[in-house]
């Protein structure tokens, strides 16, 4: 800004007086001014428009909340009432009294637990072998688990559960986690990771005498920190959230998970709105918590592979 | 890079036993007994019982519940894909520029993706709620938004569009620090507006993104289940039906598993389908 408007002025005003330097400071500070005052009404406005769209987007979840601390009674007026004039935290108490809650709550961390457990480990050394190690069909291999992506789960999920209903295996923890024990996607997104590190450090360490196990554990692992982590939020959130194969497989209060325990409290009888709203509070926090936190690690985890990739 | 000759190496194929024993078990074998299933009438305990070729596909097309629920799932898919990209990309294109706050509206934006269908189904029937409902009290008006034939679709739509936009946040959002930030000072210096630049310099640097996301979008609109359980049970009238839910159905309330898999093999090749066009069309179509 300053510099072109030196060197216009001279061309446009040859014969005048040239600005001066104090005038100079001015127009120049003036000009700062300007732009400060643009880019700030720019933030302004952006704020503003993040706000409104954050707050639609928030709105669900926000108005759940207001509800579970609202007494069942209030809800029920011609009013609009967003909050609850006299806050209690009776629904919370009587949602865990109604089911089970915090049974369910037990299976679905254990169940989510060692299906991200699972899959880490199942995907590394899969992933490492697709990476390293050299076999014949290896390729194939790799197209056959890509291809595995395409297939629904509604497409297997019949027959999975005419198998396990044959095997017996119906209404137990292994039934929930060990069909869930690896995923393409995990093995795609690790393999990235790997590709990324030269050859030459397996083949160092071997030479060292650096035993495959070795290797994954003491280099790989620690080196893909953020692989695992991202793998890991997302694996722990969708496990929690699972919902159709536990609807089928899942009969007894002992192993019911969350999602399907939750709509136990899921009557028609209206009275028990806001039980049941501060039942889904109750079991969204967590999943809500893990994402929060793990955030950043599953954005930095999931996008820098593909982009290397 | 690697010169190592190839040759058999069992201990190579160790590392893929635990991954390939899942899949072979609860995949490959599955999916090759759901074909298997499609051919067959079943009895009760799902076990093939009479050959019946491609009886069940036939029934199937010829079918108006069949050609209801196609219907139904493509309504229902085109909603939820075109709202939840759309929301996806808007919320991504606010948080392209560093503000105040940005922290805190980027997990904002992304959170939808931790929600669990089950629970976001019965948050939006407590909101849809005839009587006492916030949707019926802000707008004034009396609808029994989930049990009427004509409202019921676009209710779950709208629910699961807002469920799946969380993940495109983040889609939208990679893509978007990908395009190099001095074509937008380049395109500001020649005078280009906020939405030429968007048309001209946004959108098409998040193509390749994109295609990406609309595949990812589409497949999981096709396998929406939890939402129309809770909230419709593919009623009223058939309007919410969608094809997984007519699986769910058949198989598990009507224990016509040979149907039910014929059902799951359409689904499978639709769902192969469009993800091969897509793919075709990218190869052609998308400049990096």
């Amino acid at each position: 800004m300053n510099q072109s408007g030196a060197t216009v002025a001279p061309g446009r005003n040859f014969y005048k007086n040239q600005i001066s330097k104090e005038e100079l400071e001015a127009l120049k500070l003036e000009m700062n001014k300007k732009a400060l005052i643009k880019r700030r009404s720019q933030t302004i406005f952006r704020l503003a428009v993040n706000v409104l769209v954050a707050f639609v987007v928030l709105l669900p979840l926000l108005y759940a909340i207001s509800i579970a601390f609202m007494p069942s009674g209030e809800l029920f007026s011609l009013d609009l009432n967003l909050f609850p004039k006299n806050p209690t935290i009776q629904n919370f108490v009587s949602a865990l009294k109604n089911v089970p809650l915090l049974q369910f709550i037990l299976n679905s961390f254990l169940v989510a637990g060692l299906i991200t457990l699972g899959q880490i480990i199942t995907c590394s050394l899969s992933a490492f072998a697709f990476s390293f190690l050299e076999f014949k069909g290896k390729g194939i291999l790799f197209m056959i688990v890509m291809a595995t992506m395409m297939v629904p789960g509604e497409a297997t999920i019949i027959s999975n559960y005419l198998t396990v209903g044959n095997l017996g295996m119906l209404d137990t923890y292994s039934v929930l986690i060990i069909p869930y024990l690896t995923s393409a996607m995990g093995i795609f997104l690790f393999r990235q990771f790997y590709m990324t590190f030269p050859m030459s450090l397996y083949e160092s360490a071997k030479l060292d005498g650096c035993s495959n196990l070795r290797f994954i554990l003491k280099i790989l692992i620690p080196l893909t920190k953020s692989a695992i982590g991202a793998m890991a939020v997302y694996t722990f959130i969708n496990a929690w959230n699972m919902y159709m194969w536990p609807l089928l497989v899942t009969g007894s209060d002992k192993m019911r998970t969350v999602q399907i325990g939750i709509s136990m409290l899921n009557s028609v009888d209206s009275q028990s709105i806001t039980l049941m709203i501060a039942g889904v509070v109750i079991i969204i926090i967590p999943s809500i918590s893990i994402f929060i936190v793990g955030q950043k690690q599953l954005i930095r985890g999931m996008f820098s592979g593909a982009v290397k990739g | 890079m690697n010169k190592a000759k190839k040759k058999w190496s069992f201990t190579s194929y160790c590392y893929l036993i635990p991954s390939m024993l899942v899949f072979i078990v609860f995949l490959f074998y599955p999916f090759a007994k759901t074909i298997y299933l499609s051919l067959f009438k079943t009895n009760k305990m799902g076990q093939a019982k009479i050959f019946y070729g491609i009886g069940n596909y036939k029934d199937l097309l010829s079918s108006p519940s069949f050609w209801n629920s196609m219907k139904v799932t493509l309504i229902f898919a085109l909603i939820v894909v075109v709202g939840s990209m759309l929301l996806g990309l808007v919320t991504a294109v606010l948080c392209n520029k560093a503000f105040p706050g940005i922290r805190f509206f980027s997990t904002a934006y992304a959170l939808p993706m931790a929600i669990a269908s089950s629970s976001a189904a019965m948050i939006f029937e407590m909101m849809l709620h005839p009587a006492v409902g916030i949707v019926n009290k802000l707008l004034g008006l009396n609808i029994n938004w989930l049990n009427d034939p004509n409202t019921a679709l676009y209710c779950v739509a709208i629910l699961t569009a807002w469920l799946n936009s969380g993940i495109n946040f983040l889609y939208f959002s990679a893509g978007l620090g990908n395009i190099d930030d001095s074509i937008y000072e380049r395109a500001s210096v020649d005078g280009a507006s906020g939405i030429q630049q968007f048309f001209n310099l946004t959108l098409p640097g998040l193509s390749p993104i994109m295609f990406y996301t609309l595949v990812v979008n589409i497949i999981q609109a096709f396998q929406s289940f939890g939402q129309i359980k809770i909230l419709t049970e593919g009623g009223p009238n058939e309007s919410t039906n969608v094809i997984v839910y007519s699986i769910y159905r058949d198989a598990f309330f009507n224990y016509k598993f040979g149907s039910a898999s014929a059902q799951s093999v359409i689904l499978f090749i639709i769902i192969m389908l469009i993800t091969m066009v897509m793919f075709r069309i990218e190869k052609k179509g998308v400049k990096y």
